[in-house]
């Protein structure tokens, strides 16, 4: 898989070989923060979408950018340690299991289908993580400013890799972003499209919230979903901060 | 299902209900599982919980054992209350069973302890 991110000096796309010892185990033994490289090794073994749904988007963060991801919110932002975390399109689990690693003190992963939950939910199993939590949910519900929802301003922190929309539902990330701004009280982490970038960034100044573009990276996505049977087609996919201001 | 998840749904996406909480819960399988326990974060997280609706959810699923009727100023102090309530809210998981809309009586099914909330297109807002 070829992906890499610019958000780390340290990091590069070669995959370490991490032993596949208990995570438990070794949390129990040192609660420090946890390497980079680290945490890219045990998200390897997240199990992703056994059959992917293409109309759901349904193609995994890649161990190597999710951990970036993660590894920036906690340790530039501070936005993960002791934090409620929510996962919009949870999908198979793998920023959640992450952001647990990194010590959230609870997260909520929703998704609108019941195979990757299921999925996602034996990835908790293996892992051992008992502070996550599923529902089975559409995303969409979430963003209505009408329904005043319960879900409405109970995260610290929300992190998402939403669907970037096709012909069907142009504009669902946008719709995912409204959500995340809706349940967070604080910061939500997102990616979308670097070809939409001014259009985010009007909507963000719009909205009244602060944007920080974190990073740009690719993302092969013909190689994650088997979209085309042309060749692969990296695209470029933007690491958003958005922030309530205070 | 967790009790804390449990506190933060309502059915007000369905149409014409206007406040849907709290849900009730019937619980065929109920599991506590281990998770480390946190005081600042159990306080902090408490702090946007609707406390009857945590004891009273506690109860239904039958582990509302020792937990106060009103959360009282001293709790910082208390850590044997505040890990009965860290049990309630965090370890307490609902395996199988069905959230119910107070309102509608629609039922919510609650398999592998993921509650679904999806709606048909005739019930949404
Ligand atoms: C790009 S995948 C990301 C999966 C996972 N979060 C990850 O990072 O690997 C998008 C996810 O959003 C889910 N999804 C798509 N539309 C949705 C909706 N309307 N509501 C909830 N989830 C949705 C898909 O099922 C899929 O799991």
């Amino acid at each position: 898989m070829n992906t890499s991110l610019y958000c780390h000096p340290h990091s590069t796309v070669n995959f370490m070989l991490v032993p596949r010892l208990r995570y438990s185990i070794i949390m129990a033994a040192a609660r420090k923060p946890m390497r980079l490289k680290e945490l890219e090794g045990y998200l390897q073994d997240v199990e992703v979408f056994e059959n992917p749904k293409v109309k759901l988007e349904q193609y995994p963060t890649t161990p190597h950018i999710a951990a970036c991801m993660l590894h920036t919110i906690t340790s530039t932002y501070d936005d993960l340690v002791d934090k409620t975390v929510a996962d919009l399109g949870v999908g198979c689990g793998v920023l959640s299991v992450g952001a647990s690693m990194l010590g959230s003190g609870y997260v909520l992963g929703i998704d609108i289908d019941e195979d990757a939950l299921a999925t996602c939910s034996a990835n908790l199993d293996e892992f051992e993580m008992t502070n996550i939590d599923l529902l089975e949910c559409d995303v969409k519900s979430l963003a209505s400013s009408e329904v005043v929802n319960r879900l409405h301003g109970k995260f610290d922190t929300v992190i998402m890799n939403p669907p970037f929309g096709t012909k069907h539902n142009q504009g669902i990330d946008m719709v995912f972003l409204q959500a995340g701004l809706k349940l967070s009280t604080n910061s939500v982490y997102s990616l979308h499209k670097t070809s939409t970038r001014e259009h985010i960034l009007k909507k963000a100044s719009d909205w009244g919230v602060d944007v920080t573009v974190i990073a740009q990276l690719r993302y092969d996505l013909a190689n994650t979903l088997k979209f085309h049977k042309k060749k692969a087609v990296d695209i470029e996919v933007d690491f958003y901060r958005f922030s309530h201001k205070r | 299902m967790k009790l804390l998840t449990h506190n933060m749904l309502t059915s007000n996406i369905i149409k014409g209900v206007s406040n849907g909480f709290p849900l009730g819960i019937v619980a065929n399988k109920v599991e506590v599982k281990d998770v480390d326990f946190n005081q600042s974060f159990v306080l902090k997280t408490l702090s946007k919980v609707d406390w009857n609706a945590l004891r009273q959810a506690a109860t239904q699923v039958g582990h509302g054992d020792g937990l106060p009727e009103e959360l009282g100023e001293d709790l910082k102090e208390n850590d044997d209350v505040l890990k009965k309530i860290h049990n309630a809210m965090l370890q307490v998981e609902v395996v199988e069973g069905e959230l119910v809309c107070p309102e509608t009586g629609r039922k919510f099914p609650i398999s592998n302890g993921i509650p679904n909330m999806l709606l048909l297109e005739h019930e949404l807002q």
